[in-house]
This record gives C-alpha cells, sequence and structure tokens, in this order.
C-alpha cells in the first residue's frame, strides 16, 4: 500500500479531519485533567516539608515542559513550511505560538505563586525562571514579526527564519544563564525537588502533562481552522462548506 | 570574492563618512546612557564599580541595536539593495561585507571609548584591559546577530521597534559572558575562561549568522 503524506499536506483536506479531530482531543483533555486533579488534590500525599503548596507543581512542570517543547514543534513546522514551501506547515506554526506562549506565562505565573510562600519571594534571578522568561520573548518576537508583516507567506517565512534562530539559541541561552546564575550565587535556593519524589505525585503531573499535551493539539487544530478560513477565503471549496449549521 | 567584500565595506564606510552624524549620535548614546546609572542610582563608587561591567555592556547591547536600522534600511529606500541581492556574487558574501561596516562604524567607536567610560566608573586597570578584549569579541557579535534581525524587519511597518523584541533576547548569551569576563577580573579572578566562550560564539556566529542574514533579505525583497 501506498501512503499519500501529502494529502492532508492541502488546505482543503486538513481543514474537515482537523474539524473532525478536534472533539476527539478536547474530550481526551478535559477527562485526562479531571482524572489528573483528582490524583493530584485527592491521591497524592502532602508534601511533609513544603506543605500544600507544592501542589501547584502539577500544572506548573507541565506547563513548563510545554512550554519547551512547543517551541521546538512550532519551529519544526515553520522550518517544514520553509523547506517544503508549504501553507499548512507554516499555519501549523503560527497557530501553536499564542498556545505555546500561554503556557510559559502559566509556567512563569505558577512558578511565582509557588516560590512566595517556598522561598519568600515572586520571582528569583534563578537559571530555569530566567530563560523562561527568554522564552516568553521569543515567543513575543515571533508573533510580533508574524503580525507585522501584511503578505501572509512573506510573514510566514520571515517568522520560520526567526523561529529556527530561536532554535539554535535556546540551548545557548539556557547554558549562559545557568553559567550566570551559578557565578553570581545569589539567594541560596534550589530549584530541585525533594530528592525522592511519591510514585502518586509522579502520576499526577504526568497525567496533567498529558492533558495539557492534548490541550495543546485540540487548540492549535481550532486555531489552524480559523487561520484557514481566514487565509483561504477566496478558495473555491469553502464557498462550498455552506453556512456553519 | 575579496574584491566584493572589500568593495561592499568600503561602499558603506564611505556612505558613513558622508553622514557623520549618525556615527557620533550612537557613540553619544552609548555615553549618555552610561552616565544617567549613577544619577539613577546615585554616587557611591562601591555600588558603582560593581555595576559598572553590567551598565558598559547593556549600554553597548542599545546602542548596536539603535544603529541597526542603517544597517539595511537605506539601501532597501533606494534600491541599491535589490541590485545587492541580485548580483551574482553570493548574497553571504554581501552580508558579511555590510556586517564588517557596520561593526566598524557603530561597535569599534564604542570598544575605544569604553576605557574613558570604565574611569568614570572607578574599575581597576586589570578589568579595563578585560572590557576592551571583551567588547572586541562581543561587539561583532552583536552586529553579526543584529543583522538577522535588520533583514527580517527591512521594509516591515514599525521595523525599529520590533527590531529590539526580536533581537535583545538574542543578545543575551553575549551580554552574560562580557559582562561576567569584566566582573571576574574586577574581583581579581582569571577572566580567560569567558574570553574563550565569547571568541567560540562569535565563530558560530560568523559561520551561521552571515547566511541567515541572507535567507531573511531575499523574504523580506522577494
Amino acid at each position: 500500500m501506498k501512503l499519500n503524506w501529502f494529502k492532508y499536506a492541502a488546505p482543503a483536506t486538513f481543514y474537515p479531519l482537523a474539524g473532525k479531530l478536534i472533539p476527539w482531543f478536547a474530550l481526551a483533555a478535559a477527562g485526562l485533567t479531571v482524572a489528573g486533579l483528582y490524583l493530584s488534590f485527592f491521591v497524592a500525599p502532602t508534601d511533609f516539608q513544603q506543605g500544600e503548596s507544592y501542589r501547584i507543581i502539577f500544572i506548573h512542570v507541565p506547563a513548563a515542559w510545554m512550554s519547551m517543547f512547543i517551541y521546538i514543534v512550532m519551529a519544526g513546522w515553520a522550518a517544514a513550511g520553509l523547506i517544503f514551501n508549504t501553507r499548512l506547515s507554516s499555519m501549523m506554526a503560527s497557530a501553536l505560538a499564542p498556545t505555546g506562549a500561554l503556557f510559559t506565562f502559566i509556567a512563569l505565573w505558577t512558578g511565582a505563586l509557588w516560590g512566595k510562600p517556598t522561598w519568600g519571594a515572586w520571582w528569583v534571578w534563578d537559571a530555569r525562571l530566567t530563560s523562561e522568561l527568554i522564552l516568553l520573548f521569543l515567543y513575543m518576537g515571533f508573533m510580533a514579526l508574524h503580525a507585522a508583516i501584511d503578505d501572509p507567506r512573506r510573514a510566514d517565512r520571515a517568522s520560520a527564519v526567526l523561529a529556527l534562530v530561536g532554535v539554535v539559541n535556546v540551548p545557548i541561552i539556557y547554558f549562559s544563564v545557568k553559567w550566570w546564575n551559578t557565578l553570581h550565587q545569589g539567594a541560596s535556593v534550589s530549584m530541585t525537588m525533594a530528592p525522592k519524589m511519591a510514585a502518586t505525585m509522579l502520576l499526577g503531573m504526568l497525567v496533567m502533562a498529558l492533558a495539557c499535551w492534548m490541550y495543546s493539539i485540540a487548540a492549535a487544530l481550532a486555531r489552524v481552522r480559523c487561520i484557514i478560513l481566514e487565509r483561504e477565503q477566496q478558495a473555491e471549496w469553502i464557498a462550498n462548506l455552506g453556512e456553519p449549521a | 570574492m575579496m574584491q566584493t567584500l572589500r568593495y561592499v565595506v568600503f561602499r558603506d564606510l564611505l556612505l558613513a563618512m558622508r553622514r557623520r552624524a549618525d556615527v557620533a549620535t550612537t557613540l553619544f548614546f552609548f555615553v549618555i546612557v552610561a552616565s544617567l546609572f549613577p544619577l539613577g542610582v546615585g554616587p557611591d563608587p562601591k555600588l558603582l564599580r560593581v555595576m559598572a561591567p553590567g551598565i558598559l555592556w547593556v549600554g553597548a547591547l542599545l546602542a548596536s541595536m539603535l544603529s541597526l536600522g542603517r544597517l539595511f534600511a537605506e539601501d532597501y529606500a533606494d534600491g541599491s539593495l535589490e541590485q545587492l541581492v541580485l548580483a551574482p556574487e553570493p548574497l553571504t558574501l554581501v552580508v558579511i561585507g555590510k556586517v564588517v561596516a557596520h561593526w566598524l562604524v557603530s561597535g569599534l567607536p564604542l570598544v575605544l571609548i569604553s576605557p574613558v567610560i570604565a574611569l568614570q566608573f572607578d574599575l581597576p586597570r586589570e578589568a579595563m584591559v578585560t572590557l576592551l578584549l571583551a567588547l572586541l569579541l562581543g561587539t561583532p557579535l552583536l552586529s553579526l546577530i543584529g543583522a538577522i534581525g535588520a533583514a527580517l524587519t527591512v521594509g516591515v511597518r514599525g521595523g525599529g521597534v520590533l527590531i529590539s523584541l526580536l533581537v535583545l533576547p538574542l543578545y543575551v548569551p553575549v551580554l552574560i559572558f562580557g559582562a561576567g569576563a569584566v566582573d571576574a577580573s574586577a574581583m581579581g579572578m582569571e577572566a580567560g575562561g569567558h574570553l574563550s566562550i565569547l571568541g567560540a560564539l562569535l565563530l558560530l556566529g560568523m559561520v551561521l549568522a552571515p547566511w541567515a542574514t541572507a535567507a531573511a533579505l531575499r523574504i523580506s525583497l522577494e
């Protein structure tokens, strides 16, 4: 059997497919969130050092994972758009950016909420916090550049170059910030969690991470459908879609 | 090939010479930013000595970024950028030439004036030598990274503000190792490690940045 890899590369065929997939991913996200919240609030034990406040890691850690992962996926789509000159890949990249920025923001915000009772400060110039903040700036730059260029195809390709430059830079930024932090050694707080994590804690975190993942896919697909409608409004197949029920 | 490079560098230098005020503006911006800090945080020499590396480097970052607008915008406005892109010579070579000229015009003057400002902040002599070396390695890197941002924003409305959003996060490693080197030698430690990393980053930038800049220019001009 010969697979046609490019069948769904056309917005006209991808649009209905995305529409069919969204409810499934949204359902999975909702179910996993309920399960994850149950695990994290009722099953996972109270931490003997940090008390109840540690429970914010159940959203904090998955959000931080997603923020970095989505940037890489976004850059991957952007690169695919640049290499194969496919419109849909670039649309996926710009659909992922707001979700990635959202998770970066959540990671920073929940980190601040956790830091206040634990370290006594909303913000510490820790290596991870700082590089997460810079990641947020990179997302903002990507979206701002895309928004500033009127021609969508040119905007796609320019922001793709920026995303790729960012991907090369992210590890450099991470390690430089890390080194900067160890050199300055401000407040002597350690970000590392208690060495041994209870299995239920880990499970809760993993379930929440999966929930965030499913949510990201659903949100990105919904957004890419809007982008397709916006950009392809001249196309015949969109006229044939008819009025939404 | 060398001829093309020389031609591009000379052309940009000549253009800069015709508008000497622009060059001076960047330099004075650097001096003014550095002089504002003592007014803001107070004249305590001990505090200023600690803050000097950071202040000088942030000033250099901002000054270098402000002059990026000139890198491609004027050539784009009068159409010569299109001719340069159409030329049979590789575009990366043209980009390298323009970056070299940009550094000579906006980076090198900063390096040369920085010891004077370092004196104002009472930096020790060894730290001043390190500052010179670090700026010498770091400012070309700023021009290289900045060129990518400048090429991406050619002909984009609001390009001047946008470029800061694109370029400043990418400047972070240069700031860290540049200021780190000066910090280290001000505290009497070896600054070689920081300088080596700056040098390594410069080499990496020299290989990758002109290539990305050329790709960005092609996209901007299509």
